[in-house]
């Protein structure tokens, strides 16, 4: 496979300055450079992006994952190691940046689009179609400071997508307009997809690396933890990062001193019928006394969630030591297929997590009827 | 180095969409529109001519014409040199999120200040159409070199001074407090030829005026635009005034022809220094 990005043992440091001196005073009178603390925002990261690829980034705020984007397009400069980009690369570290509000949508079509390095011709070409997905038409010649925010990152997001660049580089920017035009952003990128083109998507949306990319690479206090597949890099961002704790470097997992062993169906499986009740247990090593809640996800095979479960409604309390949970599903109301469990203890309000275990097990449901889709539906009729 | 002028001319489109996006929200909405940028220079030499002919009297005729043309020439540098060392402080919001070769910003101020010199060099022609005064024809080829040196050393500077300035705030107001004294060292409202050279001369310092690279340029617009070197003052004595120097149009071309290779060098050299400083742009933005 041909890599599209490289990136090489890229490492990053920041000058923190507690006082700038930017004055000829400040410089007569303190000579050096002030005090300054040493930010090493990113170290030794390195990780490949082949053609056609749609790798995500995640991390928790402040890990990185933003100085690592611009890095790669070449806003910033690694303070070492290399970065290396086959193709045009258009990136989107902000919807709408360097519009000139005085200027109509039109004129600002031409401006971003040749910042991101596309030709008069090509645009002249393009721009029927810029406005037609930005759906902006009776507006674009007005000036773009009188768009609504939405407006502004409608159109910002039209003349990036319509440039058509071989690798697109996406910061946390798809949460654009309204729900519907979002659904039209995330067709525009599974086509991009389908074209074979290249995305590095950076999210602290899991769901969406989940939905979106192939691939994922998790990056922690500046280090790749992990370089895997989606759902098992979405795991180690879950079971690592999303506590707020701190991972034990031994054992690799959160430190919270709480750990959820194993699950295990009843019947000694993970088999369940449809309509019928489906029991299992979980067994939790606790060190330290649980009060939370208990919270379970099951995704469908095509990865897509199908359901998470309201934290609120089932709270829970645990002594330390080894501790069971009996839990149960009445009337499982799934067709037939086979979901990925997640599940964890999470504080009483659910922001935080306690525990997680991602992918802990796979739960088969089988169906004799002849419904289809993904639920099933009870009617009434009369 | 190579590599950073082949990503300067590849974006040359965006400079011209910056150029021309500059100047239309420049006078947006205003009746006079790109008008008023004659308005500003126009004033000053308004001013200048009020002092030295009218109340001073220096007697020299159409005046106007030769306080013109220095004046084409010192704005379109000092707007070059101004405008250019805020540029990507003030245009910081992009730097910081859009990657293209930043010297791009520098050189769309030259741009700007290119459109606003033609408009006022047409405007010097009406005016000179008007008071049927002819310039030098004959050493009009004087003309071209002595911008292409201009351009060099407006954009060299524009370019060093606009990266200093992200790391050293101060250059902003060093640089305006520095045009100005600058201004008054070129010899734009006063004759080079009557007041310095006699002066200089008789202590063969002449060189140490020529040491501001402006001067070659403004002599020359003066020369080739304002055609005379000795005139007929109109003051009531009718004295024979030596407003230019009597020079050869080779002896022109030479100075320029210097000019044009320091330039040349120091241009090269401000884009090292600019690639070597613009790697850490949107940290100190």
């Amino acid at each position: 496979m041909t890599f599209v990005v490289e990136v090489q043992n890229v490492d990053k440091h920041f000058r923190l300055h507690k006082q700038r001196h930017k004055s000829l005073k400040d410089r007569v009178l303190h000579p050096g450079q002030g005090s300054f603390t040493d930010l090493h925002v990113l170290q030794d990261v390195s990780f490949n992006v082949g053609a056609g690829e749609t790798v995500g980034v995640l991390g928790r705020n402040g890990s990185g994952k933003s100085t690592l984007l611009k890095c790669i397009c070449g806003v910033l400069q690694p303070t070492s190691g290399q970065i290396l980009v086959r193709g045009e690369l258009a990136g989107l570290l902000e919807l709408g940046a360097g519009f000139q509000p005085e200027l109509s949508g039109r004129d600002n079509i031409y401006l971003s689009a040749s910042m991101l390095g596309l030709s008069r011709r090509k645009v002249d070409g393009l721009i029927d179609e810029i406005v037609e997905f930005s759906e902006l038409e009776k507006f674009i010649d007005s000036p773009v400071k009188f768009f609504s925010s939405g407006m502004y990152v409608r159109l910002g997001f039209a003349v990036a997508v319509t440039a058509n660049p071989d690798v697109l580089v996406v910061d946390e920017v798809l949460a654009v307009g309204d729900e519907r035009f979002q659904a039209k952003c995330m067709d525009r990128i599974r086509q991009f997809q389908a074209d074979g083109r290249t995305i590095l998507l950076v999210s602290h949306n899991a769901d969406q690396v989940r939905a979106l990319c192939d691939r994922a690479v998790v990056l922690e206090k500046g280090r790749l933890v992990a370089d895997a597949p989606a759902g098992e890099a979405v795991r180690v961002f879950r079971e690592h990062l999303l506590g707020g704790a701190t991972v034990s470097k031994e054992t690799n997992q959160l430190d919270s001193g709480v750990v959820i062993e194993s699950m295990r169906g009843s019947n000694g499986s993970f088999t369940a019928q449809t309509g019928k009740r489906f029991e299992f247990e979980v067994i939790v090593n606790s060190k330290v006394p649980v009060e939370g809640s208990f919270m379970m996800e099951l995704y469908s095979q095509a990865g897509k969630l199908v359901v998470r479960t309201d934290p609120t409604q089932t709270p829970v309390s645990l002594s330390p030591g080894i501790q069971t949970l009996s839990v149960a599903i009445e009337d499982l109301p799934l067709l037939d297929g086979s979901y990925q469990v997640n599940l964890g203890l999470v504080s009483a309000e659910g922001n935080t997590v306690i525990a997680w275990r991602e992918q802990i097990a796979a739960l088969e449901v089988s169906y004799d009827g002849r419904g289809a889709g993904l639920v099933a539906l009870r009617l009434n009729v009369h | 180095m190579r590599q950073r002028l082949r990503a300067i001319w590849d974006s040359r489109e965006l400079l011209t969409y910056l150029v021309t996006a500059d100047i239309k929200i420049k006078y947006k909405g205003t009746a006079l529109g790109v008008m008023w940028s004659m308005v500003a220079p126009a004033l000053s030499i308004g001013v200048y001519f009020l002092v030295f002919q009218v109340i001073l009297k220096n007697g020299v005729p159409d005046y106007v014409v030769m306080l013109w043309a220095g004046m084409l020439v010192w704005t379109f540098f000092s707007a070059v040199v101004v405008n250019g060392t805020g540029i990507v402080v003030q245009r910081a919001g992009i730097v910081k999120k859009v990657a293209f070769p930043r010297e791009i910003l520098a050189l769309s101020t030259v741009g700007t200040a290119l459109v606003y010199f033609f408009l006022q060099f047409i405007v010097l022609g009406l005016l000179m159409a008007v008071l049927g005064h002819a310039p030098a024809w004959g050493d009009f080829w004087l003309l071209p070199l002595a911008f292409l040196g201009l351009l060099l050393l407006a954009s060299a500077l524009g370019i060093l001074l606009s990266a200093v300035n992200v790391y050293f705030r101060d250059m902003q107001h060093l640089v305006e407090v520095g045009i100005f004294l600058w201004f008054w060292l070129t010899p734009v409202v006063y004759s080079f030829e009557r007041t310095v050279a006699p002066m200089l001369g008789a202590r063969d310092l002449t060189w140490i005026y020529f040491l501001n690279p402006i001067t070659p340029v403004v002599l020359t617009f003066q020369r080739v635009l304002y055609g005379d070197t000795v005139v007929t003052a109109t003051t009531p004595d009718h004295a024979m005034l030596n407003v230019l120097p009597n020079w050869s149009a080779l002896h022109y071309a030479l100075l320029n022809g210097v000019l044009i290779a320091v330039s040349g060098a120091a241009l090269v050299v401000a884009i090292r220094i600019f690639g070597r400083l613009q790697g850490n742009f949107s940290e100190e933005l």
